[in-house]
């Protein structure tokens, strides 16, 4: 289905701001933001839900403990409890602090790359993926806000150039 | 202005007063003989009856480790129960000792949390600096007291410090080793220097503070600014020495190199708490009004961070020593795991995991309970911290939270809280004229 989408391009981005909150008062669904930084504020003002991405990270960190744990006990203390420069190998507690270190960096490692990759999948990002900016001047200095038509092309018009677009273009989707 | 509520001063003056009956039973109790030391121990053992025993057959398997420290003749070879006799005796001084030193040193951590905010120019604090300024007011008494329990540890009061007992040191050979740094008068010296230094710069930064609110230029501003980068060394240097003399001396055989970012460690996440806990106390009086959740989460982000930094230094300490198990070190542990075992393990449960758990969640930090209760958590366990410095070597396996213990908290929480709040009635809550008051005020995170 062809839709068509309005482009509205602004230069700063206090007043890309403005017009969002604008935008969202006068009940229209913003379809998208292009911005070459991030602006502070930006999601809230587009109403856009927190990311439950620290959640996740957290829940990654406790599967590298567990990994951790696991694997040593398996190694150390369960498949061959050798007699290493006398450290008790009779239960995983007993020889814990050795095990501490690579528990920790496991942890870490785990939280954070596990994080990274989820992240790189919900936002679809990958190598050799093919960029989507509709303009491109929005990765140097403008902002765009994409809004969808529907049927309402001059009201939406009139209420973007009262924001202070420096320009407005209409675009088949 | 804030002016100290009446109920808060009553039920200040009441701590006082039941802790000055609780140190007070603590030392009338204490035992003057060898026998009453030996009819103490045994009339606590009929009274606990179950928990003991097994306490007492867990002291036989590791009587081996004991009988270590002991052979090395920290005054040992004479008869057990002369050691006895001194452990029990010393129970009321250690009692004071760790609680005097323990809310002395959240004063102390304040201040050094207060001189950084300075030198680092924070943007977010300013707000905070007289909650800051009240907290370390406490800096004189508390100091005081403690310079005091030191002096009557060098005039042979009491028994906390075995290296001031020159009978002890004419037969160690380790401890005339060290008698150069470890003679009564040279520490009793260190210890004027560093409280002088300390309490110098509190006073003069907090003239200098209230100087600023009635300039007209940012002059004073600017002096505080460099002073505070000053002090700041002029802390890590002493904090650092101080630690070696108050603390690692009761032990003097032992030695750690990172015992002093250790208790560093430990006065700052406690200083930082109560800072949260007075902000929020004084905020839900209705003082504070520009102290907004932000100012909390910040607090309560570095209480969690720091919280992880003492867990850091503490296992870095412990795993060191217990990996190489070279003897002259790890007796150390061997007895705090011996007979400290739950304080021991307690306090890495109360300052590690309960802090990571309930203050990681960014919405958790804001809310105000949350941090109370995390904070009470986190003193607790920092009272924990120091308990296990110094009652192992001072009173051993006679160890025990009873009357002289809590009594001795209790003293010191009212005194603490009746001239933090007295200082915090002395000033306007709010700075005036601080460069960077009003991003304080519309700091948001």
């Amino acid at each position: 289905m062809a839709s068509k989408v309005i482009h509205a391009l602004y230069t700063d981005d206090d007043v890309l701001m403005h017009a969002v909150k604008k935008v969202r008062q006068a009940k229209h669904h913003i379809e998208e933001v292009y911005c070459p930084f991030p602006v502070h504020g930006l999601d809230k003002a587009m109403g856009i839900a927190p990311t439950r991405i620290a959640i996740t990270s957290f829940m990654y960190g406790c599967v590298g403990l567990t990994v951790a744990i696991v694997m040593m006990n398996f190694i150390m203390i369960e498949d061959w409890p050798q007699d290493i420069g006398g450290k008790p190998s009779f239960s995983y507690l007993e020889n814990m602090p050795a095990f501490v270190p690579i528990m920790f960096e496991l942890t870490v490692f785990f939280a954070a790359h596990l994080m990274v990759i989820t992240f790189y999948m919900r936002s679809r990002l990958w190598p050799f993926k093919e960029a989507e900016n509709p303009d491109k001047r929005t990765t140097d200095d403008h902002f765009l806000m994409e809004i969808e038509i529907h049927d309402n092309e001059d009201e939406l018009i009139k209420l973007l150039s009262e924001t202070g677009a420096v320009e407005i273009n209409i675009a088949e989707k | 202005m804030y002016t100290i509520s009446n109920r808060l001063k009553i039920a200040s003056i009441v701590l006082m007063v039941l802790g000055v009956i609780g140190i007070g039973i603590g030392f009338v109790s204490m035992p003057g003989t060898v026998e009453e030391a030996k009819a103490i121990v045994a009339s606590h053992e009929d009274g606990h009856g179950g928990g003991h025993a097994a306490e007492t057959s867990h002291h036989e398997t590791t009587a081996n480790a004991h009988g270590v420290s002991e052979a090395h003749g920290e005054s040992h070879d004479a008869s057990h129960d002369e050691h006895l006799l001194h452990q029990l005796q010393n129970k009321p001084w250690a009692a004071l000792y760790v609680a005097a030193f323990f809310f002395f040193m959240i004063s102390l951590g304040v201040l050094a949390f207060y001189a950084i905010q300075r030198a680092a120019q924070a943007g977010w604090s300013p707000l905070l600096f007289r909650v800051m300024e009240g907290i370390t007011a406490y800096l004189v008494p508390g100091g005081i007291i403690v310079f005091v329990i030191l002096a009557l540890s060098v005039a042979h009061m009491n028994h906390l410090f075995v290296w001031m007992d020159p009978e002890v040191v004419a037969h160690d050979k380790l401890l005339q080793g060290k008698a150069g740094f470890l003679n009564g008068t040279f520490f009793l010296i260190r210890a004027a220097i560093f409280l002088a230094g300390w309490i110098f710069y509190r006073e003069y930064s907090r003239k200098l503070s209230l100087a600023q609110d009635e300039a007209t230029d940012d002059s004073n501003f600017k002096k505080n600014f460099r002073w505070s980068a000053g002090f700041l060394v002029f802390y890590l240097v002493t904090e650092s020495m101080m630690s070696w003399d108050w603390i690692m001396s009761v032990d003097p055989h032992w030695f750690s190199t990172l015992f002093g970012w250790y208790i560093f460690a430990s006065m700052f996440v406690s200083g930082i708490t109560v800072i949260a806990m007075v902000t929020i106390y004084l905020k839900s009086k209705g003082l504070l009004q520009d102290v907004n959740n932000s100012h909390i989460h910040d607090l309560a982000k570095f209480m969690f961070g720091i919280s992880i930094f003492w867990t850091y230094l503490w296992f870095s300490q412990f795993m060191l020593i217990w990996y190489s198990d070279i003897p002259e070190e790890v007796t150390y542990y061997v007895t705090r795991i011996a007979d400290f075992k739950l304080p021991f393990f307690g306090m890495i449960a109360m300052n590690f995991l309960f802090p990571v758990l309930l203050l990681m969640n960014s919405d958790f930090k804001r809310v105000n309970w949350f941090v109370i209760m995390a904070g009470i958590v986190i003193l607790a366990g920092h009272y924990l911290d120091i308990f296990n410095a110094i009652m192992p070597s001072t009173v051993g396996d006679q160890w025990y939270i009873g009357i002289p213990e809590i009594g001795s908290i209790l003293f010191f929480a009212g005194l603490f809280i009746f001239w933090v709040f007295r200082a915090l009635s002395k000033a306007p809550l709010q700075p005036k004229r601080n460069p960077f008051i009003e991003e304080s005020k519309n700091f948001h995170y």
